[in-house]
């Protein structure tokens, strides 16, 4: 079959930035897929519609996700696009690589799919793009004998994903790294065998920087903070001074607590310090995170499906967060917020939707956290509390 | 769970990511001092030891084949040890040891078409969704949308314009924001306007009903008989053009060739830096779909970046600068219209009205 002449999306092979259309291209010499796939492309840009249909339950065996089933409503067409199913790989914790591994990964999809890929996908995994049924056992095969195995689709938890942290950040306030393995390698059977009411996304940023979006995109968002003093440089303090930062205006002028003063030395009313992370970021050289690190757990953030969009609020200010005890602390938690979850979630509604629909007050109670002032932003300011009678239990 | 062959592998989990450290990142770890923007897309982490790690930041379309995974693994090998990661905005992050290398990745990426950039306040790569490449429920394309903005914005990838701070661009296909954009600096989001058409005469085969009914978060969707067969209705006012039901029902579809477009939103931001996180709001209800290169979408969002970098203060982010001139001052400044369809009126609305008589007259 002679190719499809593809005028409207060859339009973008043009321009500085890296086309998505070239990446197609470099694939469709030898990937029949593709081809139909720039095809079908091209009629949605005629047309201004999409042309997949999805639906169909596909996988791997013994796992409910992983793959999402794509199906061409062009197939007579496109009949090489006919099935073009995705399929979630989950990521090394902070999207390291080595050639080596990158390789294998490339190979892999080289044999079973279309060879498209996306390094990495919204949640974090790496996606392969477009194969066919038949092809996901043998990929998996392959992919698991490499080392790799699938990430989460559908009602369970999602794949966890975490910022660089330490491995090469020098305002990581835990190991962010560390714990986003070890939550994926706790809860495989949650990742792989959907049994919640809807998705749960785990987010580890190492400091309020949050490079991963955990406070808009996990439910569960774990953010580095520490407890004691900015650690403060005085010396390389005067260094950004000679070299012409503005400190008065950069640094303590736009500080949002209002408590960092200077005076050819800077002092910081630490007790006042909300961690926004701003002078921090203007004198990296300067000032450091304190040493009594941890974080704040927040949790309950969502896109707008169902109830409209929600950012995670706080459900412990500080946690420490490094040795096992710790982690199964921390856990525990996790399995008694699911628990409640399970129990009292209807279908498709997220845990922060739970919260706002039996409110935060019960839901506190049930998975046994104390109410503390720093979980708001302010107390309520309607009148209509319901009050519990004296010795019971909510 | 399905009975699985003895010799099935199942339930590993990823790779641990230690094995795939480089050795100074190793060496290293957690005891990293401070860094340093050296120049557009490049920049030094130093560790408490002294060892400098040099980190080159290209550009990435996200959606790349196999051969670019294997030109990165090349360059990796040549430069990097091999050793390289990727960005949670889909860039990739070449990390070396040796300064003196740096020009000559710098022009081999160049030569693959990867330009470099993306560091410190500059616009990074927009994070996006998968529209017509692969998404059902797509009220546009995503990859092309983004290419599109991107070549307008390229100067402020490559620093070659500056801005007062970072500034994050994301785009979802539809309202389902698989990419949650609701946080961004600007948020380009598909749109669907015109409530799904029911296809009474398969819904039965392909669909529950009581399922299709649950999913719409707005009780616009009822069971009815409708020409005989068992299907549903849709309440049109109350619906939303949330594509939940079409979810999970393919016998709702809404997908409009008319009808479905790009909104743009600003002003969100996920870092606590400086103020705190917060959603994106409405600047534009809906741009035409207009492919291959959507120049409404890429006039507007560029206009938006220009009044930003010509008017606001150092550090502030798009959302701090509006909050500090106020919204009747941005819809002036950037000449964007101001209409009904901004003000909000779906549940909760009074948060957003203004509730006070502090309001700006115009002194010229
Ligand atoms: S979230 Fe904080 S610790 Fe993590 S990479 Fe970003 S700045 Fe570094
Ligand atoms: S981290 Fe933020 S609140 Fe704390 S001292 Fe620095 S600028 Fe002020
Ligand atoms: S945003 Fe919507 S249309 Fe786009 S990929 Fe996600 S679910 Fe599909
Ligand atoms: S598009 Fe959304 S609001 Fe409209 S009927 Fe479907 S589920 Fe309900």
């Amino acid at each position: 079959m002679a190719k499809r002449e593809t005028p409207m999306i060859d339009e973008l092979r043009k321009g500085p930035y890296p086309s998505f259309v070239n990446e197609m291209y470099k694939l469709q010499g030898r990937k029949p897929m593709v081809q139909d796939l720039l095809g079908q492309l091209e009629d949605s840009y005629e047309q201004r519609i999409g042309h997949w249909k999805h639906g169909g339950i596909v996988g791997v065996m013994g796992y409910g996700g992983g793959v999402i089933g794509r199906y061409s409503d062009l197939s007579d067409k496109y009949p090489n696009v006919a099935h073009f199913h995705t399929m979630r790989i989950n990521q090394p914790a902070g999207w390291f690589y080595t050639s080596q591994a990158l390789r294998t990964l490339a190979d892999i999809w080289e044999r079973h799919g279309s060879g498209l890929t996306n390094m990495h996908g919204s949640t974090g995994d790496i996606v392969f793009l477009g194969t066919t049924t038949a092809e996901l056992e043998p990929t998996f095969a392959e992919l698991t004998a490499a080392g790799f195995d699938l990430g989460g689709s559908g009602s369970c938890m999602r794949t966890p994903s975490a910022c660089v942290g330490p491995a090469r950040c020098e305002w990581a306030c835990y190991d962010t790294l560390k714990l986003c393995y070890n939550l994926t390698q706790e809860f495989q059977d949650e990742l792989h065998r959907p049994m919640f009411p809807y998705k749960f996304k785990f987010k580890c940023a190492g400091c309020p920087n949050d490079c991963v979006a955990s406070i808009a995109r996990a439910d569960m968002s774990i953010i580095g903070t520490w407890k004691d003093a900015i650690q403060i440089d005085q010396a390389e303090v005067e260094k950004y001074a000679k070299a012409g930062l503005d400190i008065e205006g950069a640094v303590v002028a736009k500080c949002p607590s209002q408590c960092i003063s200077y005076n050819g030395k800077l002092t910081i009313d630490d007790g006042e310090c909300v961690h926004c992370m701003h002078c921090l970021n203007v004198m990296p050289k300067a000032l450091r995170p304190g040493r009594e690190r941890g974080a704040t757990l927040l949790l309950g953030s969502k896109a707008p499906i169902m109830e409209g969009a929600l950012l995670s609020s706080v459900i412990v200010p500080f946690i420490n967060i490094d040795d096992p005890e710790e982690y199964e602390q921390f856990k525990e938690l996790v399995r008694r917020i699911w628990e409640f979850w399970d129990e009292n979630g209807k279908n498709r509604e997220r845990v922060g939707e739970l919260i706002q629909r039996i409110g935060m007050p019960t839901f506190l109670d049930a998975v046994g956290l104390d109410p503390e002032p720093e979980m708001i932003s302010a107390p309520r300011d309607n009148p209509y509390i319901f009050f519990q009678p004296e010795g019971e239990e909510a | 769970m399905a009975e699985a062959p003895a010799k099935r592998i199942t339930d590993i989990g990823p790779p641990h990511f230690e094995k795939f450290l480089p050795p100074i990142v190793k060496k290293n770890y957690g005891k990293w001092k401070y860094h340093e923007i050296l120049k557009p897309g490049v920049m030094v982490h130093t560790a408490e030891s002294g060892d400098k790690l040099y980190t080159v930041r290209a550009a990435s379309p996200r959606l790349i084949a196999v051969d670019t995974i294997r030109m990165f693994a090349d360059l990796a090998d040549k430069y990097c040890g091999g050793h390289l990661r990727f960005t949670s905005r889909n860039n990739v992050e070449f990390l070396l040891t040796d300064p003196s290398k740096i020009d000559a990745l710098v022009a081999d990426l160049a030569k693959e078409g990867f330009p470099i950039g993306g560091l410190g306040a500059q616009i990074s790569n927009i994070v996006h969704t998968q529209g017509w490449v692969h998404c059902h429920s797509a009220a546009t394309d995503a990859s092309g949308v983004v290419k599109s903005v991107m070549d307008a914005l390229m100067p402020y990838f490559k620093g070659e314009k500056r801005l007062p701070a970072k500034t994050r661009v994301a785009l979802a296909c539809c309202l389902n924001m698989c990419g949650a954009v609701h946080c961004s600096d600007i948020a380009i989001l598909g749109v669907h306007t015109r409530p799904p058409k029911v296809k009474n005469d398969v819904l039965k085969k392909l669909c529950e009903v009581p399922t299709t009914v649950a999913a719409c978060p707005t009780g616009a969707i009822r069971p009815a008989n409708v020409d005989g067969f068992e299907s549903v209705t849709v309440e049109e006012q109350l619906c939303m053009y949330c594509a939940n039901c079409y979810t999970v029902c393919p016998a709702m579809p809404l997908n409009n060739p008319d009808t479905d477009g790009l909104s743009i939103w600003v002003g969100g931001k996920v870092s606590n830096a400086r103020s705190e996180p917060r959603f994106s709001k409405l600047a534009i209800p809906f741009l035409p779909n207009n492919p291959p290169r959507w120049p409404e979408v890429v006039q507007a969002v560029t206009n938006i970046i220009e009044v930003y970098a010509a008017n606001a203060r150092n550090f502030e982010r798009i959302g701090d600068w509006i909050e500090r001139i106020g919204w009747p001052r941005f819809f002036k400044l950037t000449g964007i219209q101001f209409t009904r369809y901004h003000i909000d009126d779906f549940k909760h609305a009074g948060w957003t009205f203004k509730r006070s008589a502090h309001i700006k007259f115009d002194q010229d």
